[in-house]
């Protein structure tokens, strides 16, 4: 090795050591602010924020199936005993009666401050008449007979407003004093854990827990346990790609390795040949913890994929360079007359990847700055590295005699075909064009779901649980914001007050606010206000009972607890803390630095309409001119901005094929060149697309990002049939062919492996770029320049 | 208000020897459980030891067999109770509550009492009562005292008065003194 090649490794070497360095050091995150724009808009941000630590993403719905419903019964108790006692729940919900005696006398001692029907009319003569009135008139039904106890110390019923009041409209039907599903066949229960949606680890940890609970308490072999929910969502799906990932990477480098093997016949030109791909992917990385902070998690799952193209740029040079019969310096000849090539064919490549860089959506620009790094990284190690580690007299097998079996066939199509094959072409394109847009208003899915991984059984057997559970509608919320608790909890009251019109009217159902489990401050101190004093009471309540039948004297100990409410401090959020209110309470305030918000979720008006009609909400709530306050609609959020994204990702693919264009006709000089170097890609993109459609599929983002792909691998082939003719004098052009069809053999492999993966991502890569792959080479190889015969050489 | 068969003569043989008040028992749920359906109005007293006057509510009792019992009162407070099975329904206002009446043993007795008589089911109402019938098919009389010692609690007594397959009066003495009376008569088309 000469001077020159001991400064080309160990600049390499340390280059390599420096994006280990930053790799090391990055930040990964997993969490969903991969599809939160660059710069979002304040709904957004509120959006992103919903679906990562929101109530909606802590929440786990368990259902227990089978045997008789005692038996579930049992269990559901015993789970929600030692559930209770984890910290990782911050509540387990399962229908027993608002057990904890702990909550009953939360209620029942702040009862004053906590019902919405203490004003000041409330304690006046007319007032207490109507309240006692009424409670009297309940205890004419057996249910009212439970209260019965109650009046001496509640006669104006505030303990049932409360509980009235917490309790949504509609309640799942107990059994054995246990959830039930409407049908009884399931036992349910509802946990929320304490840590967001979007830490899969942790949702992990806490099914776990979830299974063990159920495993320590159940002695039927026949109770089943399942769950629900978007944790259980999060880590299936994890699961899924990761499986998926895993078991095709090891498939797709089996096969791969045993192409290369056989055609290398070396071992060690195999492992010389993963550098370039190794090194583009740690350089991958690195820029883009360089460029943007942080990497995501999708970067580094699809990433490797997207730079796949550099296994080909080992492939064409040691086949193109090292074949049996070169002596001399290797790869010499390769240098001058091939790399050229490859060089315009990665930078075509880069042209296309670069035009995901601007992308508002931060998955694909880390995608993009990943990808140009990745390519420019891997052919410089291609170029400069490589050669400098070879061994001398270093060979691989001999691959001629089948690149000029190649070449003969090829031949013999393009004799027979003759002009034919240009009009067949032509067809094709109409053809695929035709199909295209005559599907061109559904050719696009703009719902975000579509990516998702969930399967539809899943979706419909958590709607199912939801329906049993009476849950809220968790989709459709409204958020107030400010910068203290007081100011939201006073935004909350207002909003459910400017709902409540909505409400009665059954155009909702019921509205879950905060300040049901803790009022403002304000509001306690105006309940606490309007309270009498006990002299004043007992003056207002002599002539209330006077009709009523109802003795005085029986209602010393209202009067006594009403001026000790008159006394007691206000509530604060302290004061909730060992009740299971508090859970209640925290699933609906989110609390940053600096930063309050307090949920609303919205319930359907009844389980027939279980939408919410976000316009009325949206109108109401403009009409009753509230500050801070927003209707949130999830899926209809998550799927505009998906909408947006691919928009732009459309518009953005298009620049980037006019940068290719540009940067063609810029090296090659030629337009009417460059047209017949490109036709053959736009002819495999438009065929793949129209195939994909009259398949019934269709197109997301991911397939776009997929012909991107066959442009940027196909762009080589073209390139090299058309360099062909320069280079066919010094080169072999059947090594050359023979390369391309083992590079695109490759490509094939890889990515036809992801279209048989359960995870729909994945296949919407496979299923476009195998086809699209091949296809170009095809294309490329018939359509291109007419060269001198190829078998001339041999 | 109760609708009476009149028959002066049964009172002759109110003291009839125990088996026959057995036969009568089993004729009385024999005919009873003929019956597929029901609906009669109510009005019901509570007499509590806490007001001096007793709450008065009316309404209608309907009756499905063989368990569906639905209480609709409309005075003094619109609410629906309906029990089948062993849910118990309560709709009042806007809201509804549904509870499991197993885990509700207060209620118990007062849903049970009326609805397994009404279904001449004689088993069911032995599972938890002790049964006293006297008098006849024509005007009979069934007293049930809880077995169970938690129902106890709640509940002393519950008499029933009917003739042949109909309930005139039931009323249920609490344990703690207070009581209440319901009086019911064929629909009239109120």
């Amino acid at each position: 090795m000469n001077s020159r090649g001991l400064w080309v490794i160990s600049s390499w070497l340390v280059g390599v050591a420096a994006a280990l360095w930053v790799v090391a050091h990055a930040r990964y995150i997993t969490d969903l602010t991969a599809f939160l724009p660059a710069k979002p808009t304040h709904l957004q941000k509120l959006m992103v924020d919903q679906l990562r630590d929101g109530p909606a993403s802590r929440l786990l719905l368990i259902a227990l199936e089978g045997d008789d419903s005692d038996t579930r019964a049992r269990v559901s108790h015993g789970m929600a005993h030692r559930l209770r006692d984890d910290a990782a729940f911050s509540s387990v919900e399962n229908g027993e009666a608002l057990a904890a005696s702990r909550d009953r006398d939360f209620l029942f001692s702040h009862r004053y401050l906590l019902s919405n029907a203490v004003d000041a009319r409330h304690f006046s003569t007319a007032g207490l008449k109507d309240a006692i009135g009424e409670t009297i008139e309940s205890l004419a039904s057996p249910a009212g007979l439970l209260l019965k106890s109650l009046i001496p110390r509640d006669p104006t019923g505030e303990m049932l407003r409360i509980i009235d009041q917490l309790s949504g409209a509609r309640t799942p039907r107990t059994q054995h004093g246990v959830w039930v599903s409407a049908d009884g066949v399931r036992t349910l229960l509802v946990a929320q854990t304490a840590a967001p949606g979007s830490d899969t680890d942790a949702q992990e940890r806490d099914l776990g827990a979830i299974r063990s609970a159920f495993n320590a308490v159940n002695t039927s072999s026949a109770v089943r346990l399942k769950m629900s929910g978007p944790g259980v969502f999060a880590v299936a799906a994890r699961a899924k790609i990761k499986r998926a990932a895993m078991r095709l990477s090891i498939v797709s480098s089996i096969l791969v390795v045993a192409v290369l093997l056989a055609v290398y016949r070396s071992p060690l030109a195999l492992g010389l040949g993963l550098l370039p791909v190794a090194t583009g992917a740690l350089a991958g990385v690195a820029a883009v913890a360089l460029g943007f902070g942080a990497v995501h998690g999708i970067t580094l799952g699809f990433g490797i994929t997207l730079i796949g193209e550099s296994v080909d740029y080992s492939i064409y040079f040691f086949i193109q360079s090292l074949h049996g019969g070169t002596t001399g310096s290797p790869g010499d000849a390769w240098r001058r007359q091939l790399w050229p090539t490859v060089r315009l064919g990665m930078l075509t490549s880069v042209c296309g990847f670069a035009s995901l860089l601007p992308s508002g959506f931060p998955g694909l620009a880390q995608l993009g700055l990943y990808s140009i790094t990745g390519l420019i990284a891997a052919a410089l190690v291609t170029r400069f590295v490589l050669p400098e580690l070879l061994p001398l007299g270093f060979r691989i097998g001999d691959v001629s005699a089948f690149g000029l079996r190649i070449g003969r066939l090829r031949d013999s199509i393009r004799r027979r075909g003759g002009l034919g094959l240009g009009y067949a072409a032509c067809v094709v394109a109409v053809v695929a064009i035709l199909v295209l847009y005559r599907h061109h208003d559904t050719l696009w899915n703009r719902e975000l779901s579509r990516l998702s991984p969930v399967s539809p059984q899943d979706l419909l057997y958590d709607a199912t649980l939801r329906t049993d559970l009476g849950a809220a509608n968790v989709l459709d919320v409204v958020i107030i914001e400010g910068t203290g608790l007081e100011q939201v909890l006073r935004g909350a009251e207002r909003a459910q007050a400017a709902l409540q019109a909505l409400v009665d009217s059954k155009i909702i159902g019921d509205v879950d606010s905060p300040a049901n489990y803790l009022p403002s401050l304000a509001t306690q101190q105006a309940r606490r206000d309007v309270l009498p004093e006990a002299r004043a009471l007992r003056d207002n309540l002599k002539i209330a009972v006077a009709g009523l039948g109802l003795d005085l004297e029986q209602l010393t100990p209202f009067v006594d607890d009403v001026a000790a409410a008159r006394r007691a401090p206000l509530i604060t959020p302290d004061d909730l803390r060992g009740t299971s209110l508090a859970a209640g309470f925290d699933a609906l305030i989110l609390h940053q630095p600096g930063h309050w918000s307090a949920l609303l979720p919205l319930h359907g008006a009844d389980g027939a309409t279980p939408d919410v009609d976000v316009g009325r909400v949206a109108a109401q709530l403009a009409a009753a001119n509230l500050p801070d306050t927003q209707i949130l609609d999830l899926k209809q959020q998550t799927d505009a901005l998906y909408a947006g994204y691919l928009q732009e990702a459309i518009h953005l693919s298009l620049c980037g094929f006019v940068l290719i264009v540009l940067l063609l006709l810029a090296a090659l000089r030629e337009a009417q060149r460059v047209a017949r170097l490109l036709a053959p890609l736009g002819l495999a993109v438009l065929t793949v697309a129209a195939g994909l459609v009259l398949a019934g599929q269709q197109l997301t983002i991911l397939h776009l990002v997929g012909m991107l792909l066959i442009v940027a691998v196909g762009s080589n082939y073209a390139l090299f049939f058309d360099g062909e003719a320069a280079a066919q004098r010094a080169a072999n052009p059947a090594l050359t062919l023979a390369s391309l069809v083992i590079a695109n053999i490759s490509t094939v492999i890889g990515f036809g492996l992801l279209s048989f993966s359960q995870v729909p991502v994945l296949v919407a890569l496979g299923t476009t770029v195998a086809p699209g792959a091949f296809l170009a080479l095809l294309f490329s190889a018939l359509l291109t320049r007419r060269v001198p015969r190829t078998t001339a050489d041999a | 208000m109760k609708l009476r068969t009149p028959g002066v003569c049964v009172l002759l043989l109110a003291g009839a020897a125990a088996h026959g008040a057995a036969d009568a028992l089993d004729q009385v749920m024999h005919s009873l459980a003929e019956r597929r359906h029901g609906q009669v109005s109510f009005v019901e007293q509570q007499f509590l030891s806490m007001l001096k006057r007793p709450v008065e509510s009316w309404g209608e009792l309907i009756y499905d067999a063989p368990n569906r019992l639905e209480k609709r009162t409309i005075e003094p407070r619109p609410e629906t109770l309906v029990v089948e099975g062993e849910v118990l329904t309560v709709q009042r206002g806007r809201r509804s509550h549904v509870l499991d009446l197993k885990a509700y043993p207060q209620i118990l007795p007062f849903v049970e009492s009326i609805r397994a008589t009404l279904a001449g089911d004689r088993a069911a109402l032995e599972r938890l009562f002790r049964l006293e019938f006297t008098g006849s098919e024509m005007r009979w009389t069934l007293v049930l005292t809880p077995l169970d010692v938690q129902l106890a609690k709640t509940v002393a007594e519950i008499r029933i008065d009917g003739s042949r397959d109909e309930l005139s009066r039931v009323e249920i003495r609490q344990s703690d003194g207070d009581r209440s009376l319901m009086t019911l008569r064929a629909h009239s088309g109120r």
